[in-house]
């Protein structure tokens, strides 16, 4: 019972992290249907700058913490909004798998960056925030873990106002509806979608930061793996669903960690890879996304 | 899944290689003054800290031979190149060592995966190789250039199972093996055998893959068994995050495994008071009394202004037995050198003294190393 317990607590740890770097994901996803692959290589320039500012401000303390990641979160907007000037509004009416390929192209572009300015060797990220475990009958919770929950939830609520109640998440929606509509009523359709890579960016920090808090070793080739599992989450979910990209995450991180606990820690990768081709072969739209034609 | 992005990088990188086919393929190995011996390392990425240990004694070595005049009249000149601890990258560089270098003989790798990218490759176009510290046998199975001067795994393997039952007086053990790692894998499996044989039991064995940083499901399915001590034959960056997690959990029993542990980075990552309780076996400890040694410690130190670990030792000795088959052999071509290196016996270097079996492997004794407040202390040696 105990190892059960534990082990659903690994996997909901596991399955916010997944979700909180597939809202991200979803949010660029639902405004332009497009898979931007660079999401999970600014993830990782949100733990580096996590990094070198954690190494200005003193650790260990609550409001530190806060600071280090809120600057994380600005550099990674900009960082975000400079993306898209550069390399995907020049390409913007153009079909989705130019863009789509670009955005392989800028994803292989910031690794290599990462490599050249921060170097190929894992650093050790240091404990922004005060770190404790709780034991509890056995079973283990550590606050970095409780942190994580709490911001996704947070987060996922704090979207869905932005996208739901506000002028901005309005013009976003109309955007994501039609832009030519849009703008024919008077939608700055270039500050929309800049808007809406400044926040899928900041949120890639933020995922990046509790990330590498929880896994204190960090380098520039570290997006990968969770990026393409938080797309897998995304999908799983229903991509362009917020609520749906959160639900994939859980899902996820406790199928993987259900795999491993039945023995077949082998074959984690592979279940979470299984599962994609499953749902786009059975379900095409997620388990939360709606039917819909494809507009082609 | 990396793979469009891995087969994106091979195809840049065959495209750099047929367009260095276009120039002239330069002079010999040995043309001029200089003899040229490849190295291939991990001098960036994920096992960085072996590839530059390793080089660092590398380097040294050479310097030393160069000073005191070379081999056959010549100095040495080392060409190194990076892998960055990536796969693939091996093979593209020792290929590029042989046919545009022109290399005389290959020294590395430290990673048994990489080492046997490179080794076919080495075999097919006669050059000899040595690996300083591959620990896996396949490496030397290969074919009859490719050699090595540190143990090999089965060793290993059997003093871990000894070390476990005698030391740690463990009697169920649970292994936590990286499935990506031929040297992982390996270890494990020579590990199991004698285990099994000498009374022991094994209550879990869990996998992961190198590069993960979630082994916590892994660790709660293994401390469920209750293991008396628990088996970690991976590399350092995953190991660090493995004993972290694992005392986060409340496991308390001593985790141990194998010469992959052997970095400082290791102590960054895990953290000294996760570390308390952990053995690893190694090749060397700057500890070692012997003058040999010594000598190689204080010139480390002089010139990097650091203390040297084993890979840093082999890295030193596998270039000096190099050097000393080249000179007995009087001439660079890769047969006679081969023929030399296989004949090498009882050389005295860093390590201890090096003698060639007919595998074309190194038979050396090994030390336990454990971590204590944040210092490597050296516990005992085991000889073969």
């Amino acid at each position: 019972m105990t190892e059960f317990l534990q082990q659903l607590i690994n996997g909901l740890a596991l399955g916010a992290i997944y979700a909180l770097i597939a809202l991200g994901y979803t949010m660029v996803y639902g405004v332009l249907r497009f898979i931007n692959f660079a999401h999970s290589d600014v993830f990782m320039v949100g733990a580096f700058s996590g990094y070198y500012l954690g190494r200005i401000i003193p650790q260990g303390s609550i409001p530190g913490g806060i600071v280090v990641l809120v600057g994380a979160m600005a550099i990674c907007a900009v960082l975000g909004v400079v993306i898209e000037k550069l390399a995907y509004r020049p390409l913007r009416g153009r079909s989705t798998l130019t863009v789509l390929i670009t955005a392989i192209g800028v994803s292989l572009l910031l690794q290599n960056l990462g490599q050249r300015i921060f170097g190929a060797n894992p650093k050790s990220f240091p404990a922004l925030f005060p770190t404790h475990y709780f034991q509890l009958g056995g079973v283990t919770v550590s606050t970095a873990q409780i942190t994580v929950f709490v911001v996704t939830v947070l987060l996922l609520f704090g979207l869905r106002y932005i996208v739901l109640h506000t002028r901005t998440g309005m013009a976003m929606r109309a955007v994501s509806f039609s832009p030519t509509a849009a703008q024919l009523v008077g939608v700055n359709i270039d500050r929309v979608i800049s808007f809406t890579f400044a926040l899928g960016s900041s949120l890639a920090a933020a995922g990046g930061i509790l990330y590498a808090s929880n896994y204190p070793s960090i380098d520039p080739l570290m997006g990968t793996l969770p990026g393409l599992k938080a797309f897998v989450a995304a999908v799983l979910g229903g991509i362009g669903n917020i609520a749906g990209a959160a639900f994939g995450g859980v899902v996820l991180g406790l199928v993987e960690t259900g795999v491993v606990a039945l023995g077949g820690s082998t074959y984690r990768d592979a279940v979470a890879f299984a599962v994609l081709i499953l749902i786009l072969l059975f379900r095409p739209t997620g388990l939360l996304g709606k039917r819909q034609a494809e507009k082609v | 899944m990396t793979q469009p992005r891995m087969l994106l990088a091979g195809l840049v990188a065959s495209l750099a290689l047929l367009a260095g086919c276009g120039q002239s393929g330069g002079d010999g190995g040995a043309a001029g003054d200089t003899i040229r011996i490849g190295e291939f390392a991990s001098l960036t990425g994920k096992e960085a800290a072996f590839g530059q240990s390793s080089h660092k004694g590398t380097v040294l070595a050479i310097e030393e031979i160069n000073a005191a005049g070379g081999v056959l009249g010549k100095r040495i000149d080392l060409i190194s190149e990076d892998n960055r601890s990536t796969p693939g990258e091996s093979a593209t560089i020792a290929k590029k060592l042989v046919s545009r270098d022109k290399v005389v003989a290959m020294l590395g790798e430290v990673a048994s995966g990489r080492s046997l990218e490179a080794a076919p490759i080495a075999q097919s176009n006669g050059v000899p190789m040595i690996s300083p510290s591959s620990t896996n046998p396949k490496v030397t199975e290969t074919g009859d250039y490719i050699f090595r001067v540190c143990f090999t795994d089965p060793f290993q393997g059997r003093l871990l199972a000894e070390f476990g039952k005698r030391t740690l007086m463990a009697k169920k053990v649970a292994i936590f093996s990286d499935v990506s790692a031929p040297y992982s894998v390996g270890l494990a499996q020579y590990f199991r055998e004698p285990w099994l044989e000498g009374g022991g039991q094994i209550v879990s064995e869990q996998k992961y893959t190198g590069g993960d940083k979630d082994f916590r499901a892994q660790l709660t399915a293994i401390k469920s068994t209750a293991p008396d001590a628990i088996l970690v034959p991976g590399y350092y960056t995953d190991v660090g995050l493995i004993v972290a997690q694992a005392r986060q959990l409340g496991i308390t029993v001593p985790l141990f495994g194998g010469d992959g542990w052997e970095a400082p980075e290791l102590l960054q990552i895990a953290g000294a008071q996760a570390l308390q309780g952990t053995y690893y076996s190694t090749h060397f400890s700057p500890d070692n009394t012997d003058p040999l040694a010594q000598k190689f410690v204080a010139a480390f130190r002089a010139k990097y202004g650091e203390t040297p670990d084993a890979m840093a030792a082999l890295g030193y000795d596998s270039a000096l037995v190099l050097a000393d088959a080249i000179k007995r052999a009087g001439s660079t071509e890769g047969a006679k050198i081969r023929d030399a290196l296989a004949a090498t016996k009882d050389f005295a270097g860093a390590t201890g003294v090096t003698t060639l079996d007919a595998n074309r492997d190194a038979s050396k004794g090994a030390v336990i190393i454990t971590v204590k407040d944040g210092k490597f202390q050296y516990v005992e040696t085991i000889t073969p």
